[in-house]
């Protein structure tokens, strides 16, 4: 199989790799560009633990093909916090204790950062049904969505 | 397996007619790549159409909207036009899947994907849509509705592709409307859809109809019968009652653990008469 040679950005940085047709994103990020924070959890697009932003919108990135990215804006989790400044997302969850054993996390994290960009001031309907894709077998949801209501509220404060 | 991201429909065409294995077209893979990680999948060749010129626009003309190929579903329900136009339409694309695979699913892709419970694909056969299919003698339009032929089945040849889904403009009252069953609120697949596109005249007469069922058969089911029982009335409960019993006699499912014949049945009723409610109100109809 030929590898394909990708030039692409991720987390603001200018990447280049080389891939097999079939490799996914997810399996870019993680076994060749030592990206661990996106996890496999289905690997068909229903939980949403490997979800990343690709040019501003949140994509599962075990349904996106690491060729794809070629010209492409992705952003992983590794990006999401300033140096050692946590994004208030970040912040949140652990003030609420919005998770237990932190494989869905990342996911969760980079769905609600994509979230907050799109709606400032999301209802908690809007949150449960933008974060429907992401699972979470610990917290029942109920810590996550207070994390993200609350993370809402301080940036709203901090942006107006 | 090789990739190819083409940058002309031309180039895509023949790139597809040259392939001497399996060939497969990538829009917004959310259906592809799960077959992809399959054990059984064997492909010579993926063309992603995304590098073509277009393909991820929405163009509105004075014939109506042109949706490209690989235009997200998400982009769907940003298009406020399109949102006004056609909201039974948007409201069915918006509905497959999560938000991540709304940032990438395409309602080409629904249709090609030939699912008998695609949920775009009733909204858009009952809003009279049509696709824009390009293959190596050029380009042709066909109904929406002549596309999938039986589940995971096309008429399309394997080098053809569609470019775009065009939408006619709405009369002025015309609504359309689309509702589906599904035992989880989100993220689920369709038991039932019901999707109706009518227009009315000004005193709220129903002058033209189209009700379709998805995920009762086969593929889409144009409800004639409905719409029959709505043209020349108000929506009256007379008229609801015989909408609802003709989508009833329509239906025709299978039997599985997601939902009983009967049970179907009865919903592919039920949800017609109220998505015939809904549509009659966005047509600016009062009962």
């Amino acid at each position: 199989m030929t590898s394909i040679s990708v030039s692409t950005t991720i987390n603001g940085d200018d990447v280049e790799f080389l891939c097999n047709v079939d490799e996914t994103l997810l399996d870019v990020l993680r076994n060749r560009l030592g990206l661990m924070g996106a996890k496999e959890g289905c690997g068909t697009g229903d939980c949403g633990a490997c979800s990343t932003i690709m040019d501003g919108r949140v994509v599962c990135s075990c349904l996106v093909l690491g060729a794809e990215t070629q010209g492409r804006e992705v952003e992983t989790i590794e990006g999401m916090s300033d140096g050692r400044e946590l994004h208030p997302l970040q912040v949140k969850f652990i003030e609420h204790a919005a998770l237990q054993c932190g494989i869905c996390t990342p996911g969760f994290l980079m769905a609600a950062k994509a979230l907050l960009a799109a709606h400032p001031d999301p209802s908690e309907e809007e949150i449960r049904f933008w974060l429907a894709g992401n699972l979470c077998r610990c917290t029942g949801y109920d810590k996550i969505v207070r994390a993200v209501q609350d993370a809402a509220a301080e940036m709203r404060g901090a942006n107006a | 397996m090789r990739y190819e991201n083409p940058t002309t429909i031309e180039n895509a065409v023949d790139l597809l007619a040259r392939s001497d294995g399996p060939a497969y077209v990538l829009a917004g893979g959310t259906d592809l790549l799960v077959r992809m990680k399959g054990d059984d999948f064997d492909a010579e060749l993926v063309v992603d159409i995304k590098s073509i010129a277009g393909m991820d626009q929405i163009v509105e003309t004075a014939e109506g909207f042109t949706i490209g190929a690989a235009v997200p579903c998400a982009a769907l329900g940003e298009h406020g036009a399109l949102v006004a136009a056609w909201p039974g339409v948007v409201e069915a694309a918006n509905l497959i899947g999560s938000t991540q695979v709304q940032s990438r699913c395409t309602i080409s892709g629904n249709l090609c994907n030939a699912s008998p419970a695609a949920d775009s694909v009733p909204a858009m056969v009952a809003a009279n849509a049509r696709a824009r299919i390009v293959g190596p003698g050029g380009a042709r339009m066909i109904d929406v509705a002549d596309v999938p032929t039986a589940p995971g089945k096309t008429s399309l040849a394997r080098d053809e592709i569609i470019e775009a889904i065009s939408l006619p403009k709405p009369d002025a009252r015309s609504g359309d409307a689309y509702l589906r069953f599904t035992p989880r609120t989100e993220m689920d697949i369709a038991v039932v859809g019901a999707a109706v596109n009518l227009t009315l005249d000004d005193e709220g007469i129903v002058q033209t109809a189209r009700v379709v069922l998805g995920a009762v058969a086969p593929s889409v089911v144009v409800v004639d019968a409905a719409a029959a029982a709505l043209v020349g009335n108000k929506l009256n409960d007379a008229t609801l009652k015989a909408v609802e019993a003709a989508c009833t006699a329509a239906s025709n499912p299978i039997d599985d653990k997601r939902g009983t014949v009967e049970f179907r049945n009865q919903v592919a009723g039920v949800l017609g008469r109220r998505a015939a409610e809904i549509a009659y109100g966005r047509a600016g109809g009062t009962q």
